[in-house]
This record gives C-alpha cells, sequence and structure tokens, in this order.
C-alpha cells in the first residue's frame, strides 16, 4: 500500500464532546403556589365531571319485562368517575403538568442502558420460566385439575409466540407487510384434520402396519407435512405477488388469507364446510394414548389418570415448536439469506445492485414463515380436536401482525413480550369481577366485552410512548470484537 | 496514465435504447470502458445518465441495441446475475442499508464475493476510509453524508469488482469530502488498476480525475474525448463549467 495513503485521509477534528450547558431553569416555584392551584383545579374538574355525567350516567332508564319503563339511579358510579378525572387531573398536575418541572432528556438513554443490560439475562430467564410454568402453574394453584385454566392460558399464549415469530421472519425480518398470514396457520390445522380423519390412511394404516396406529401416531408424522404444506402454498403466493410492494403486497396477502377461508368453507366435500371437522385424533404421548386404560400413559408411568397430563405435553410440545421457530430465526440471522432478508427490507435496489436475487431471497421468507404458521396451525388442530373456518378470521391475522409491530418488529424478545402482554392481558380481562360490584356496573356487566376497547388503547400507548415496539433495540447480528446495541430512537419510526 | 486501449473494451454498449414506458430515456448510446480507465459520463439533469447507468444494470433493460461485458453479451440478463459477474456499483442517493451496522452493510457487500477474502478487504477499506473503521458498530442510517457515501463506496468494492459503477458519488457532499472521495477513487486505480465509471454532476471534478469523459445530452451522447481534452472545449466550459472553478 502506498505510504502516503494515511494523509490523505486525514481526520478531521472532531471537538471533544461537550455537554451543552444546562439551560437556566426558572426558580421552581414554592410548593404553595403549585399545590393550591393543583387541587383547585382537580376539585373544579371534579364536579364539572359530576355534573356532566349526572344526566348521562346517573339515570339509567330500563324496561321490566312488559311493564312500564323503571328509572334506577347510579350516583355511585357518578361520584367514582368523577373522583377518578379528580385524582388523575391532581396527579398529573402534581407531577408531569407541575409548572417549572424540568424535561429530562436522557429518561430513553436510562431505559436504554438498562434494557441494555437486562437483555443478555431475558433470554434465558425467559425461557427458564416458560419451562417451569407448568411447575409453578401446578404448585400455585394447588393441584393438577385446578391448574388447568393457567396451563391453558400458557399453551394458549405460546401459541400466539410462536406465529409471532413466524411472522417476524416476513414482517419483521424481510419487511414483506403480510396480511394473511392466518392462512398459513389454516393450511396447517386443515392438513393434520384432514389427513388424522382420512378413512383410507386409517384403514390402510389398520391393515399394513399396526391397529390404531394412525390415530396415535398421524400428529407427529403430519407436524412436518403441514409445515411443508403451508410453505408450498407460500411459495404458491409468493410467485405471483412478490414483484409488489408495501401497500399492494399487502392487500393482496389479505385477499389469500380470505380466499383459504372462503375455500376452506364452501369445498364442503373436503372441508366439510363451516361445520368444521370434529373428532380429531387427540395428542399421544409418542403412541402412548392419555387415557385411564392399563396401557395409557399413567399406567406406564405409574401415575395416576389425570386429564391434565395430556394439557401439560401439549404445553411441552409448543414450547419445544415454539423455540425451534425462535432457534431457526436467530441460526437464518446468521447466515446469508438471513443477512439478506433484512438487507431487503432496507433497500431492495440496493440488494439487487449487491447481486442478490430479491424474488429468490423473498420466496424463501415467505416460505420460511409460512412453513412455521404451518407446524403452529397442526399443533391449534391436535390441542381443539376441531378445525372449522371460524378459527381463521382476519382478525386472527390482525391479531398476530399486531404482537409483531408492538413488539418491535425483528425483536424475537419483543415479540414474545407482546405475545403474553395482549394474549395474556386480553384473558386477564375475563376476570375483572370487581368490576361487577353493584355501585359500579352491575352484575350484568361483562369486562371482556371490553376487551377490544382496551386492546385498541394499549396499541395506542404503545404507538404513542414507544413509537418503535416495545423492544425497538436491534442487536447486531455480526459483529466485530463485540456486541453493541443501536437504539431504535436513532432511527426514524418503522425503521427501528 | 491513460490506459492503452486492448482491443475489446471491458464494456461496450452499442446503439442503447432505453424507454420508460414509451417515453424513450436513451436514444441510442454508444460508450466504451476499457480495462484500467476511469471514464466518466456528465450531463445536465434529466439527460439520462442515472439512466445509462441502471441500463447497464438491466433494470431498465434496453429496449434496443446491445451491452457487453468482457466480450459477454449481458443486455437481457437479470440485475443480480449482472452483478454477479463482478460489476458492483454504488448507486444513486448511496442507499446503504440504514438499520444494519457498518460492518454489516460491508458484508452485504461481500456477499457474492464468497467471505474468503474478507477479513483483508475490511482491513484494506478501513485503511482507505479509517472513518468507517471508527463507525464500525454504528448503523448505517447515523452516519453523515460524507460517510454514507464512502460506505457505499467501501460496500460496492468488497466484491472485488471488474468494473465500479458510481452514480454521483458527490451528491449532497461538501467540497473536502468530496476531494476525498475523488482521490480514494484516483487512488485505486493508480494502485489496483480499477476500471470506473463515474456518472457525474460536478463536471469539473470528474473530468480532471477521468481519463476519458462522454458528455449526454437528451439521451444522446454529444462529446467524447479525453477528459483534459472536454474540460477545454468551450461548449463544455459554458454548458457545465461556468461560474463554477
Amino acid at each position: 500500500m502506498a505510504p502516503h495513503r494515511s494523509d490523505l485521509w486525514e481526520r478531521e477534528d472532531t471537538p471533544p464532546e461537550t455537554t451543552p450547558a444546562a439551560p437556566p431553569v426558572p426558580p421552581a416555584p414554592a410548593a404553595d403556589a403549585v399545590v393550591l392551584p393543583a387541587i383547585k383545579d382537580a376539585v373544579a374538574s371534579g364536579v364539572i365531571t359530576g355534573l356532566l355525567l349526572l344526566p348521562l350516567v346517573g339515570f339509567r332508564a330500563t324496561e321490566s319485562g312488559s311493564g312500564p319503563l323503571t328509572l334506577t339511579y347510579r350516583f355511585g358510579l357518578v361520584a367514582v368517575f368523577a373522583l377518578l378525572v379528580a385524582g388523575l387531573r391532581l396527579v398529573l398536575n402534581l407531577t408531569l403538568w407541575r409548572p417549572g418541572r424540568k424535561i429530562r432528556d436522557n429518561r430513553s438513554a436510562g431505559l436504554a442502558a438498562l434494557s441494555a443490560k437486562v437483555a443478555p439475562a431475558a433470554r434465558p430467564a425467559f425461557f427458564a420460566l416458560a419451562l417451569l410454568y407448568p411447575l409453578l402453574a401446578v404448585t400455585l394453584s394447588g393441584g393438577l385439575s385446578p391448574s388447568r385454566y393457567w396451563v391453558d392460558l400458557g399453551i394458549y399464549i405460546l401459541t400466539y409466540v410462536m406465529l409471532g415469530w413466524g411472522l417476524n421472519i416476513v414482517v419483521g425480518l424481510a419487511g414483506l407487510l403480510d396480511l394473511g398470514y392466518v392462512a398459513f396457520y389454516a393450511v396447517g390445522a386443515y392438513t393434520f384434520a384432514l389427513l388424522s380423519t382420512s378413512v383410507p390412511l386409517n384403514a390402510f394404516f389398520d391393515a399394513h402396519v399396526a391397529e390404531g396406529f394412525w390415530a396415535s401416531w398421524s400428529f407427529f408424522v403430519c407436524l412436518p407435512m403441514a409445515g411443508i404444506l403451508a410453505a408450498l402454498w407460500g411459495v404458491i403466493l409468493g410467485f405471483p405477488v412478490l414483484r409488489l410492494r408495501g401497500d399492494y403486497l399487502a392487500i393482496v396477502t389479505l385477499a389469500f388469507g380470505e380466499i383459504i377461508r372462503l375455500v376452506l368453507i364452501n369445498w364442503v366435500s373436503l372441508t366439510n364446510g363451516g361445520a368444521g371437522i370434529s373428532s380429531v385424533p387427540a395428542i399421544t404421548f409418542f403412541g402412548v394414548p392419555f387415557n385411564g386404560n392399563d396401557d395409557g400413559f399413567a399406567a406406564r408411568f405409574g401415575l395416576d389418570y389425570d386429564s391434565m397430563h395430556r394439557m401439560i405435553f401439549l404445553y411441552f410440545i409448543i414450547l419445544g415448536l415454539a423455540a425451534l421457530t425462535a432457534l431457526v430465526t436467530i441460526r437464518l440471522r446468521k447466515m446469508p439469506v438471513g443477512r439478506a432478508w433484512e438487507a431487503l427490507r432496507e433497500d431492495e435496489i440496493a440488494c439487487r445492485s449487491l447481486g442478490i436475487n430479491t424474488t429468490l431471497t423473498k420466496l424463501t421468507a415467505f416460505a420460511t414463515g409460512a412453513m412455521f404458521g404451518g407446524f403452529a396451525g397442526a399443533f391449534f388442530a391436535v390441542r381443539v380436536r376441531f378445525v372449522s373456518p371460524e378459527s381463521f378470521t382476519f382478525m386472527e391475522s390482525a391479531v398476530i401482525l399486531a404482537i409483531v409491530v408492538l413488539g418491535g418488529m425483528g425483536s424475537q424478545m419483543g415479540v414474545a413480550a407482546a405475545a403474553i402482554l395482549l394474549i395474556g392481558g386480553m384473558e386477564m380481562l375475563r376476570n375483572l369481577s370487581f368490576l361487577k360490584a353493584s355501585f359500579l356496573f352491575g352484575p350484568d356487566f361483562d369486562p371482556s366485552l371490553y376487551r377490544m376497547l382496551i386492546f385498541g388503547f394499549a396499541m395506542v400507548a404503545v404507538m404513542v410512548w414507544r413509537p418503535r415496539g416495545l423492544v425497538a433495540n436491534r442487536m447486531p447480528t455480526i459483529f466485530l470484537k463485540q456486541r453493541k446495541a443501536v437504539s431504535g430512537a436513532l432511527v426514524k419510526e418503522g425503521h427501528g | 496514465m491513460s490506459a492503452t486501449a486492448p482491443a475489446t473494451p471491458l464494456l461496450a454498449v452499442r446503439g442503447v435504447k432505453t424507454y420508460y414506458g414509451n417515453i424513450i430515456a436513451l436514444k441510442g448510446v454508444d460508450v466504451d470502458i476499457h480495462e484500467g480507465e476511469i471514464v466518466t459520463l456528465i450531463g445536465a439533469n434529466g439527460a439520462g445518465k442515472s439512466t445509462l447507468m441502471m441500463t447497464i444494470c438491466g433494470a431498465p433493460q434496453a429496449r434496443d441495441g446491445t451491452v457487453r461485458f468482457a466480450g459477454r453479451d449481458i443486455t437481457r440478463l437479470p440485475t443480480h446475475e449482472i452483478m454477479r459477474l463482478r460489476i458492483a456499483q454504488s448507486p444513486e442517493g448511496r442507499r446503504i442499508f440504514p438499520r444494519m451496522s457498518v460492518y454489516e452493510n460491508l458484508q452485504m457487500g461481500a456477499a457474492l464475493e464468497g467471505g474468503s477474502h474478507f477479513a483483508a478487504d475490511l482491513e484494506r477499506m478501513f485503511e482507505m476510509f479509517p472513518r468507517l473503521k471508527e463507525r464500525i458498530h454504528q448503523r448505517g442510517g447515523t452516519l453523515s453524508g460524507g460517510e454514507q457515501q464512502m460506505l457505499a463506496i467501501a460496500r460496492a468494492l468488497m466484491s472485488r469488482p471488474r468494473l465500479l459503477l458510481l452514480d454521483e458519488p458527490s451528491l449532497g457532499l461538501a467540497p473536502l469530502v468530496v476531494r476525498q472521495i475523488f482521490d480514494a477513487i484516483r487512488l485505486l486505480n493508480e494502485t489496483e488498476g480499477l476500471t470506473v465509471f463515474l456518472v457525474e454532476q460536478n463536471a469539473y471534478h470528474a473530468l480532471k480525475l477521468a481519463h476519458r469523459g462522454y458528455v449526454m445530452v437528451n439521451g444522446v451522447i454529444t462529446m467524447s474525448g479525453t477528459g483534459a481534452d472536454l474540460l477545454a472545449r468551450p461548449e463544455v466550459r459554458s454548458a457545465y463549467l461556468d461560474g463554477g472553478h
């Protein structure tokens, strides 16, 4: 190398980092000057709220059968609302809206530093918790049967974690907006349901292998097939549409999701239409059925029969599938194809100018994401033992996409956290029975009806405060000497 | 420095016509680039300079005429296959990957090369652009304009190209940074014999740097000659250099 090269590229002198001088802070007003107006304001807004709500909420005309309208009074509820508003305003006036309050810029930086510290421990901690979850559920709820609800909830959440991770490959890594992901979920579910209930297949294996072989082994045989078929459908969809970008791709995938559902409804001879396919065989412990018979799981392992054994086994199956999704994604991200996905999301033209076959890259992303959707679908079918088109509506796609977006696109831990918050949170809303107290909403009130409303509020809140998703940091997949997180706050929304 | 022209040019553009829909952008363009040369293409906005560069890369493909690289007809090849013949491009507007780190950007550049020379090439790039080494873990999108341009060039060079296509590397950069970038191009050409095709608005610097130059007006090559020759011509001076230097 030419010796003069180094001086060609002399560094421009960068001035030493100086912390900007703190702007002059107006002297904080005396406590009285803050607290007194705050209380006044709170009382005033409480009174106004009470007056406003008195006619709106305080009186309620109810029809009692065929009789006349009767007026019920709900002054307690009005008082609760008024107090809520007054209290909230008081708190806000004293904290966020306090006059002369210093605005700290380093709050998000502190948060980023904290999350960077927590991040390395988060993954093993999360996995360990997921492994121990059934044990915790059984111990804390005091027995196998009482823990049914909690284990079921865990299975439910993990299904969405897995779906989120699968869609994350397509949306988060490759940047292809897919609004019809549920189609691949449906393909997986129907693949397993149709194959396992197929009469000729059952008869064939009864005749050639062993009686009842297909019913007990079909899940393990069909699981890879469900993934492969879903991936195949991903390729079939991908070929014509992947020249589209952004909004256009989203619309076509949306349509694809609906088409699959309509086909499932209308192809009655194959799918039994809207009635769905029932009596899908239950999962077995690798051929050993979960029942009370002498050759059942409990008898073989010297346990007392309990239907929860099957649930706990299902839990570990979905945990394994989700872990597989995560591992494959992590591995792929380190491989050229994974990096090509990320580059594709960043800039398609630049990718092509570096010699990357963008069509092939998109197809692999689509097919890989679809495959995990198919796995999850097969699992869904074996868990519920019943599939019908009703389970695969656009709402499902929307929820999965919301999980990916809220979690911070591309971030595995973020997606997992978002799935737990959204699915677990929506489930928790069923348990808000204190709202049924007579002075609040009355016994007829069903909090779960408000799930979607609260869901919407939560999405708005996340997008306002963490516009780049819950986990906005992105660890470089490859690095020179040390891994350094790069905060999403440094780039514009939707790119961090 | 002017290279002795071998019999067949490395890149030969012959009678290329490119359309955007019904609108003709290139009306039959001939350009030759020989091994070891720096060739520049100058012209006003909308003359078709970038279109010619993109046509060489196959997006859009020429509707008429041929593009031959190292004797092979590449007119109808898809872009990624053209790039695999070891033509590297630093596209207009840099187009680095904003969310990926500098290191990852460079690794993407070496995607074709297979990684066997990666460490050595990386060192080479850092020697040429020490700034990038300081910024190695930063996201591409957080770099300054000049650093992004350096990254775009370095990323293109990571594939060990036979021909480097540079589309307006001076766009939006301070004069000092432009000089740095042009110095780097000259150095690469002198020390490693890199062949460069440079599309530029900055006619003065480009013509001073290049061995030969072409002037494009409304999709047609109107003048060609050595860089110094074109610089001296009054019509070039009045059209592209007036009031400048």
